[in-house]
């Protein structure tokens, strides 16, 4: 009986004719694509992207050079020197994040314990020279100055968690 | 200064036929990535050009700029003859095409045996590249598209030994003729088996899927042409969507009455639909088979090479074989409206 039943089955091609209705249900449905430039995928506040190093809101850079990221960076992109500033505190007289390096795990942000090292949610960047994947203390300062804004309000959004 | 105003006239045609003809070829490619997409929850291509339609043309530019590579040890007269062989059955098939009531390149009696000898020459231009590209891959894909190729060509014949039968012409315009009339005149209802495998065993012919084991992409790479580049991959390209073309024309030709309208005869529908030029019908119920094609293979798996064997020989040839008595007494008992 049931060898009957498969012989009918197969031979009027029913299985067949259930896929097409099923293929020709779905392309009606609602592409789940996002067109990239001009769309994009909802980022989360704790994003991951390239780093700058922020100040206090009276100008004075955050960081201290305790060095906790330079020790935790897991791909050692992190390279700081420091000495005492003139009126005695210590701060880095030199930070460069190697971007080749980086895997953007974001341990040097959780390290910090002064906010200072951050990873911003910009993730669209190049360079077109391969000198230019080492940033300096000057160029992270300045990227975190032109997001101060942003990362601010990710950081008290993500605060109660912390 | 006649024959050679003749010879400028009929190439005049054979441009106005060929060129429509590759615009579609073009577009079909252009529609089956948006109808594969479509299907998917994608959006396929849509960014060169509005809605993304100047992508053939895209595509087209990339491959003609493109090297041709002879690998080292081919046949190279042989290799860069064999996209040729492939691309010229499929067009010259045209020939003998009605697109609409007198719209035909050369109205000859034998239409049916014209088109089924270039179809079947078309297989030459696979095997002869398999063979000349001196690679293991494409000699394996060339043998399973000949094997797949002449197999599935019996079933087809058969089935249009059918449709030689019902219209009792081997004229195109006089197959269609056959079936003047609305919907349920046209052939696909008293040949429905038929029609199924024709189908069937046209979509086999093409090597599309679910029958691509010819190419098998994740088996043996590309098969056939899997050392072709640029311009010759191309060719074969544009020979492999001229045969879908032509298998739906043809479908469109032998089982879905032609050129008429489906409405033709009926008491107020059909005057009200007499104004359509009968081209317009034909091209759309073309482009239903093509949207089955393009849905065939965004729906079904690919067969397993002796499953396509057994389908072919097992089961199609003796459905056919079968309805070929059912009709036979059908015509001689002159079931209307078809045979009366």
């Amino acid at each position: 009986m049931s060898a009957a039943s498969d012989f009918v089955r197969t031979f009027f091609l029913t299985e067949l004719l259930r896929g097409l209705k099923l293929t020709g249900r779905n392309l009606f449905k609602r592409k789940v694509t996002i067109q990239y430039p001009e769309e994009r995928a909802p980022q989360s506040p704790r994003f991951r992207g390239r780093h700058a190093l922020r100040r206090y809101p009276n100008g004075e850079e955050r960081c201290i050079a305790c060095k906790l990221c330079e020790a935790v960076c897991p791909a050692l992109a992190i390279t700081i020197e420091s000495e005492p500033r003139d009126d005695g505190q210590r701060r880095t007289t030199r930070y460069d994040i190697d971007l080749f390096k980086c895997i953007y795990c974001g341990f040097c942000e959780e390290s910090c314990p002064v906010d200072s090292i951050v990873e911003t949610r910009v993730f669209e960047y190049h360079m077109e020279e391969r000198e230019e994947r080492v940033v300096n203390k000057q160029q992270l300062l300045a990227f975190g100055d032109e997001y101060e804004k942003q990362l601010a309000a990710d950081r008290a959004m993500d605060a109660p968690y912390r | 200064m006649a024959e050679l105003t003749e010879f400028i006239w009929i190439m005049a045609k054979i441009v106005a036929i060929l060129v429509p003809l590759i615009l579609a070829v073009a577009y079909l490619t252009y529609a089956e990535r948006r109808v594969i997409g479509a299907i998917q929850a994608r959006n396929g291509p849509n960014r060169v050009g509005p809605m993304g339609l100047f992508q053939p043309f895209a595509d087209v530019f990339k491959l003609l700029f493109k090297e041709v590579v002879v690998p080292s040890n081919a046949n190279r007269f042989l290799f860069l003859i064999a996209p040729m062989l492939s691309l010229m059955p499929a067009l010259a098939a045209w020939a003998v095409m009605p697109f609409s009531d007198g719209l035909v390149l050369s109205d000859i009696n034998a239409g049916l045996l014209y088109i089924l000898a270039m179809t079947s020459l078309g297989v030459y231009g696979v095997i002869i590249a398999g063979w000349a590209s001196n690679s293991k891959y494409a000699m394996l894909g060339a043998m399973r598209s000949a094997a797949q190729i002449v197999s599935y060509e019996i079933a087809m014949g058969f089935a249009l030994v059918g449709v030689l039968m019902a219209a009792g012409s081997m004229n195109l315009s006089g197959i269609v003729n056959a079936q003047a009339g609305p919907i349920w005149n046209w052939f696909w209802l008293p040949l429905l088996p038929l029609f199924v495998v024709y189908w069937i065993s046209g979509v086999a012919e093409t090597n599309r899927a679910p029958f691509d084991v010819a190419e098998g992409e994740s088996e043996i790479v590309a098969g056939f042409h899997v050392e072709y580049s640029g311009t010759a991959f191309a060719l074969f390209f544009l020979a492999e969507y001229a045969n879908m073309i032509l298998i739906a024309a043809l479908a469109v030709i032998m089982f879905m009455g032609g050129w008429y309208s489906p409405f033709h005869g009926l008491p107020v529908l059909g005057p009200l639909f007499d104004w359509v030029p009968g081209i317009v019908w034909f091209v759309l119920k073309m482009c239903i088979f093509l949207y089955l094609y393009l849905a065939f293979r965004a729906t079904f798996p690919r067969y397993r090479y002796d499953q396509i064997m057994r389908l072919g020989w097992k089961v199609l040839i003796p459905v056919t074989v079968v309805w070929l008595v059912v009709l036979a007494f059908m015509i001689i008992v002159g079931l209307g409206p078809w045979f009366n």
